[in-house]
């Protein structure tokens, strides 16, 4: 691997500050919903806890499902926490989101450039799209991108209070390989639980 | 633009089955029900990009402790399959409308291979699919299926046949 394809941020240092005290956000613990691969493991080693919805599959579908929680839940806070392959492959919901305009929802992508889980593909983020830009043009009005960890830790609370699209470039170097629960059943209870949803 | 009342019957037992969300993507045959829910306060009507991303956001929904429905026709379908699978993955409840095309006077033969293979791909991926006809039953099943899908919590879609919306007229000739 070259010099170019380690330089960015740990992404597992970025997960981790991202979600540091979770209920230190408006209307109660954040809502965290992964994408598929890589940050829904840096979501259950950041800490496990019931407000994380970790899609172990469907991919693409982590900011829609997103939109369903932040409709429902309108006084909680959402945050879509996804890579760039996952992120590409909805990038419609990009557009549905902005039209939707929901004002409880962030969304972060970790852009290693990369399909990290396939063995390191480079990723359309690579050859030319950059997703800033492409939420900017779907209407999304604060469009970030961080690059270094200062940046991460201003963006920690902002998530918590705006509707924001964030790109953070991270590092595609692999970290050590951490499982949370995947039992989409069972997560599902959980988190339903979490936010007093009485049992059907 | 069709008004017909048999479209408001399906809207009111959407409410009275409790849906607060409607995602979908355009088509003629849901048009009445779509302005319904965008005129409707207690109802957050999403426009979709794809189909499949309906069916994302009725799982959110779900996890947010609301109900959600997903109009789409058959086309739409092929564009869900994998997400599809996910209420089943996840144990949670998902409806859908879905108009058909391709099947009952046809004037577009690209609808066909899809609306074909509509029933199909739905029963593969574990789908329970009901079939309206006619006007007189469709506002019945649609009560049914919300009832199944939310009370038996499993994904179930609701096929408004060719013959019930009309087959899409393309120009005014054939009209005459």
């Amino acid at each position: 691997m070259s010099a170019a394809m380690t330089q960015g941020l740990d992404r597992r240092a970025v997960v981790a500050e991202l979600l540091r005290e979770p209920g230190d956000c408006p209307g109660g613990q954040l809502l965290v919903v992964t994408g598929l691969g890589s940050t829904t493991y840096d979501a259950g080693a950041a800490g496990d806890r019931p407000e994380n919805f970790y899609l172990w599959g469907a991919m693409g579908g982590a900011a829609m499902i997103g939109l369903g929680v932040a409709l429902a839940q309108p006084e909680r806070r959402v945050l879509v926490l996804t890579g760039d392959g996952e992120a590409l492959m909805g990038m419609g919901a990009l557009s549905t989101l902005s039209a939707r305009a929901p004002g409880n929802l962030a969304m972060v992508v970790m852009d290693n450039g990369q399909f990290g889980e396939t063995g390191h593909q480079a990723s359309h983020t690579a050859l030319g799209t950059d997703l800033a830009a492409v939420a900017a043009a779907c209407g999304w009005k604060t469009v970030l991108t961080c690059t270094t960890m200062e940046e991460v830790a201003a963006l920690r609370m902002r998530l918590r209070h705006e509707v924001i699209f964030a790109v953070i470039r991270i590092s595609p170097a692999d970290v050590p390989r951490f499982l949370p629960p995947r039992d989409a059943a069972a997560l599902s209870v959980r988190f339903r639980q979490a936010l007093g949803i009485p049992a059907d | 633009m069709t008004t017909t009342s048999w479209q408001d019957g399906v809207y009111a037992a959407l409410k009275k089955a409790g849906v607060r969300q409607i995602a979908y993507v355009p088509d003629a045959g849901h048009s009445r029900l779509i302005e319904l829910a965008h005129a409707d306060n207690d109802m957050q009507a999403v426009v979709c990009t794809t189909e499949e991303e309906g069916v994302a956001l009725a799982m959110g929904a779900h996890l947010g402790g609301q109900r959600a429905c997903l109009l789409m026709q058959s086309s739409g379908v092929g564009n869900t399959i994998n997400m599809i699978g996910l209420p089943t993955t996840m144990h949670a409840p998902f409806l859908t409308l879905i108009t058909m095309r391709g099947e009952w006077g046809e004037f577009n033969g690209w609808q066909v291979p899809m609306g074909q293979g509509t029933e199909p791909v739905l029963k593969a991926m574990g789908v329970h699919v009901k079939r309206a006809e006619t006007q007189a039953e469709v506002v019945d099943m649609v009560s049914a299926a919300a009832s199944l899908a939310f009370g038996s919590i499993i994904p179930v879609a609701v096929l408004f046949s060719q013959k019930l919306i009309g087959a899409k007229v393309f120009v005014k000739e054939q009209e005459q």
